[in-house]
């Protein structure tokens, strides 16, 4: 048993090792060795709670079977999962962070005496507040979570699911919960604690089902987000400065990411969180669809082009994703860079599903971080650029953005595509895009449509260079 | 009149957030997927309330409702400890520079 002062001062330290684990993330150098700090991070963290408690009865083992169960569960996951499949796999672990936050703030409620704060019913009363705070929280990011990974994985439609009335039953259900809480902590009664958790579960599930499967980046961010806030909740609680220290770093680094993710679609984040393009904006799809002339070509067309260019842009976007297109993509790369053609990638940032899905992608196909560019550092290059190879993304690259002020998505920024000498544009039809607009890309002049799927296409022009 | 803990709690609380709010900002963009990886993992660190929890139980009786509920937490919270540090060390393995000498 070691004293209540030393060990806050172990979890002060895993909480440094945490910072020190993000901090590694700015540049990838230095981010294994982040990772690590972070391992070393959790291993104190856990060490010094069991040290604290000194109570190696029967329970300690239990405690050891529990973690090596889940242990080897998440272990297994992390290494059969496919690097595709990464933004199902980071909701999925969200909405298990939620769950433990309601576990703990269950296993609180009920035995409070086990944690130091008080006798059941009669909980000290910030103690009380700060649980049900880190519950109701905790349980809105797991079913949120949920809804988010049964979209992404695509079990459940990634179009936006819209009733009427929807906004003023989930602002009344906000309202009740805080009102819940308030009661929750005057009367310490059980049931409404249960009916707390309850209604915070069917919360977080009404306000993801609107959401559409392209505003996902923002949803998992924000999920992120909140993970962050239920541990900090917890953790204050718990009066544990490891867990008040990461949940306010993941909770500011959630925002963040969904703050940048906001920008890359000019959309507040109020918009996006309030339902889907196209489910709000009926006029858009009103616009007469009038027949214009597209130019389209085979793999020896699209081979040719980029067999006489000197520097092709790269632009993938989900699509490529969901071809598993970007092994083919590479080895395509590699041909053209022996034929001495320059090539550089351009990542738009909500290209994909989460946060840097692209950028992972690429990297597991082994193309080298530092031939990788985001948008600001790459978009003047496209006016000097011969061929543009757009392989799975549409709306970042629609010209109209910047043209036509009545378009839904007017001001995002995009990708200065056309101003490429020609524009090869891999895509299966000529569908529109997720903000169900068209394209202007598909009709000008210099771009060619490769209508096919983006992996055997790649695979072809390969062939063919 | 002494302070009352918790102001210093949320005064961890309120400076973490800023000390967050400097470090995420300067994550390099092609990084925001192993970023969220590893916050996913060290969110987990929730694993220390779900310990607590689990040995609420006396030595006769280990298992109780309140510590079911701590040794579930456990097992959630491993799964993510586990899977969120192995799955970024993975994708961080991939990130390559370019190599210098050609083949």
């Amino acid at each position: 048993m070691i004293s209540a002062n030393f060990s806050a001062i172990f979890y002060l330290v895993s909480g440094v090792l945490f910072i020190l684990a993000l901090r590694g993330l700015s540049s990838p150098e230095t981010s294994r060795q982040g990772n690590f700090f972070g391992i070393v991070g959790m291993i104190i963290a856990v060490a010094v709670t069991f040290l604290s408690i000194g109570n190696f009865s029967s329970g300690f083992i239990y405690v050891l079977i529990f973690i090596l169960v889940g242990g080897s569960i998440g272990a297994f996951i992390a290494y059969r999962i496919p690097m595709t499949a990464m933004p199902e796999l980071v909701a999925g672990f969200h909405s298990l962070v939620g769950l433990a936050a309601v576990f703990v703030a269950i296993s609180a409620f009920l035995n409070p005496e086990a944690f130091n704060l008080g006798k059941p019913g009669n909980i000290k009363l910030g103690s009380l507040i700060e649980m049900s705070i880190g519950a109701a929280v905790g349980a809105i990011t797991f079913s949120g979570s949920v809804i988010a990974f049964l979209k992404l994985q695509g079990i459940m439609s990634g179009s936006p699911i819209t009733f009427k009335g929807q906004h003023p039953l989930n602002a009344i259900i906000l309202i009740s919960i805080i009102v819940l809480i308030y009661f929750l902590c005057s009367t310490q009664s059980s049931n409404l604690f249960w009916v707390l958790l309850s209604v915070s579960f069917l919360i977080g599930f009404l306000l993801i089902i609107p959401i559409g499967g392209a505003d996902m980046p923002v949803v998992i961010s924000m999920l992120n987000s909140y993970s962050g806030w239920a541990a900090a909740g917890i953790g204050f609680t718990l009066e544990n400065t490891a867990l008040i220290i990461t949940g306010a770093l993941v909770g500011s680094s959630g925002a963040i990411l969904s703050y940048i993710m906001c920008k890359g679609m000019n959309r507040s984040f109020f918009n996006v969180i309030l339902g889907g393009w196209g489910a709000t904006d009926e006029t858009s799809k009103n616009v007469s669809k009038e027949q214009r002339p597209v130019k389209s070509g085979n793999a020896d067309d699209a081979a040719f082009l980029m067999k006489n260019a000197s520097s092709v842009i790269i632009v993938p976007g989900y699509g490529m994703a969901v071809a598993q297109a970007q092994h083919a993509l590479r080895e395509m790369v590699d041909t053209l860079k022996k034929n001495d053609i320059k090539v550089s990638y351009a990542i738009h940032p909500v290209a994909g599903r989460m946060p840097g899905h692209m950028n992972v992608l690429l990297a597991e196909a082994n193309v080298p971080y530092d031939e990788v560019f985001e948008l600001e550092e790459i978009n003047n290059d496209f006016a000097n650029a011969d061929v543009a190879f757009v392989i799975g993304a549409n709306d970042v690259t629609n010209p109209v953005a910047k043209t036509d002020p009545q378009s839904p998505i007017y001001g995002m920024p995009v990708l200065d595509v056309e101003k490429c000498k020609s524009v090869l544009f891999v895509k299966r039809s000529l569908s529109p895009g997720y903000a169900g607009i068209d394209n202007d890309l598909f009709y000008k002049e210099n771009t060619l449509m490769l209508f096919a799927d983006a992996k055997k296409m790649t695979e072809e022009i390969t062939k063919n260079l | 009149m002494e302070i009352d803990p918790l102001i210093f709690r949320l005064s961890i609380f309120i400076l973490s957030i800023f000390v967050g709010y400097y470090v995420v900002w300067s994550v390099t963009p092609s990084l925001h997927t192993p970023l969220m990886s590893v916050t996913n993992a060290i969110s987990s660190v929730i694993i220390v309330g779900a310990i607590i929890a689990g040995l609420s139980g006396n030595s006769d009786n280990v298992f109780n409702t309140s510590s079911i509920f701590g040794f579930l937490a456990i097992a959630l919270a491993a799964i993510n400890i586990f899977g969120g540090f192995l799955v970024t060390q993975r994708m961080l393995a991939m990130y390559k520079k370019k190599k210098k000498d050609k083949k």
